[in-house]
């Protein structure tokens, strides 16, 4: 499993180094969609149904508004100006390359292996939810259930998104 | 453990996007790349070895269920994602109409 999993994340890296360098920019949306849908086969072997439908639609949605945007454009990523601030970038990737990565081996030291977990903190969710619930399904019992006000509150971001979409795309530029 | 550093591996490559590109499209894809990483890492915690999908079978109680935690904290932060994602599509469409580049050296509000 971990094995599988790791394969098909090396061809997510792979996909995500393309589609940062590709020349043409609908070739880099495009193999942005190859990582999205790598996550949907992740998610299907870690026995993740429902994020796997999820995350489906919604690699579908993002693909099509992004080459939405592309096709409106020229397309090409243009010429290279020489970029008189290159030691500024390479310092501060360096830093938060630092950065990251001690907080990534302190937190994977506290991790548990993977697979070897324990589920002492979802046996409240899993003891009995079928039952609390009415829902077969531990997620959405989590969801629309335990963590009721989490999905109202994300009801309320989306609301606000597509507002704040509809007024940026509506109101006129100052020329 | 390789799950976990291939996970950290592809978010650094995201960030990698951000930090040297300098077109907004690039960006953008950047940024996504960097969510579904930590959208895999939070599905990598949640996994058990022989476990099965959280749906209950009540014909066999004994069996053992993946953590359905990370799985429900996912499912809203990947909505959410397409929520961000779709607002700065728009805003680079906007700054794409007025300046007619996607390139934030040329575009005079956003030079750093």
């Amino acid at each position: 499993m971990e094995v599988a999993v790791s394969i098909i994340t090396g061809l997510m890296i792979l996909g995500a180094l393309y589609a940062i360098h590709a020349k043409d920019l609908l070739s880099s949306v495009i193999a942005c969609g190859i990582v999205g849908y790598s996550l949907v086969i992740c998610f299907l072997l870690l026995k993740a149904p429902d994020l796997a439908i999820v995350q489906i639609v919604v690699d579908t949605i993002t693909l099509i508004i992004m080459v939405a945007v592309v096709l409106d454009s020229s397309r090409e990523e243009l010429f290279l100006k020489p970029d008189t601030q290159g030691y500024v970038t390479t310092l501060t990737g360096v830093f938060l390359l630092a950065i990251f990565l001690y907080f990534f081996v302190i937190s994977v030291q506290s991790l548990d292996i993977l697979g070897k977990g324990s589920l002492r903190m979802a046996e409240q969710y899993i003891n009995g939810a079928a039952q609390k619930t009415g829902s077969a399904n531990l997620v959405t019992g989590v969801v629309f259930d335990f963590r009721g006000y989490d999905t109202m509150g994300e009801a309320v971001v989306l609301v606000t998104a597509v507002l704040g979409v509809l007024t940026i795309l509506r109101i006129k530029g100052k020329k | 453990m390789i799950a976990y550093i291939m996970c950290f591996v592809l978010f650094l490559v995201g960030l990698y996007g951000v930090i040297t590109k300098r077109n907004l499209v690039k960006i953008a894809v950047s940024l996504s790349i960097m969510e579904i990483s930590v959208f895999l890492f939070f599905a990598l915690l949640g996994y058990i070895d022989g476990g099965v999908a959280p749906i209950v079978d009540p014909a066999d109680p004994a069996r053992v269920y993946v953590d359905p935690l990370p799985q429900a904290l996912v499912l809203t932060a990947i909505v959410i994602g397409l929520a961000t994602t779709s607002m700065l599509m728009a805003i680079i469409i906007r700054l794409y109409r007025k300046y007619g580049t996607f390139d934030i050296r040329e575009i005079k509000n956003l030079r750093g």
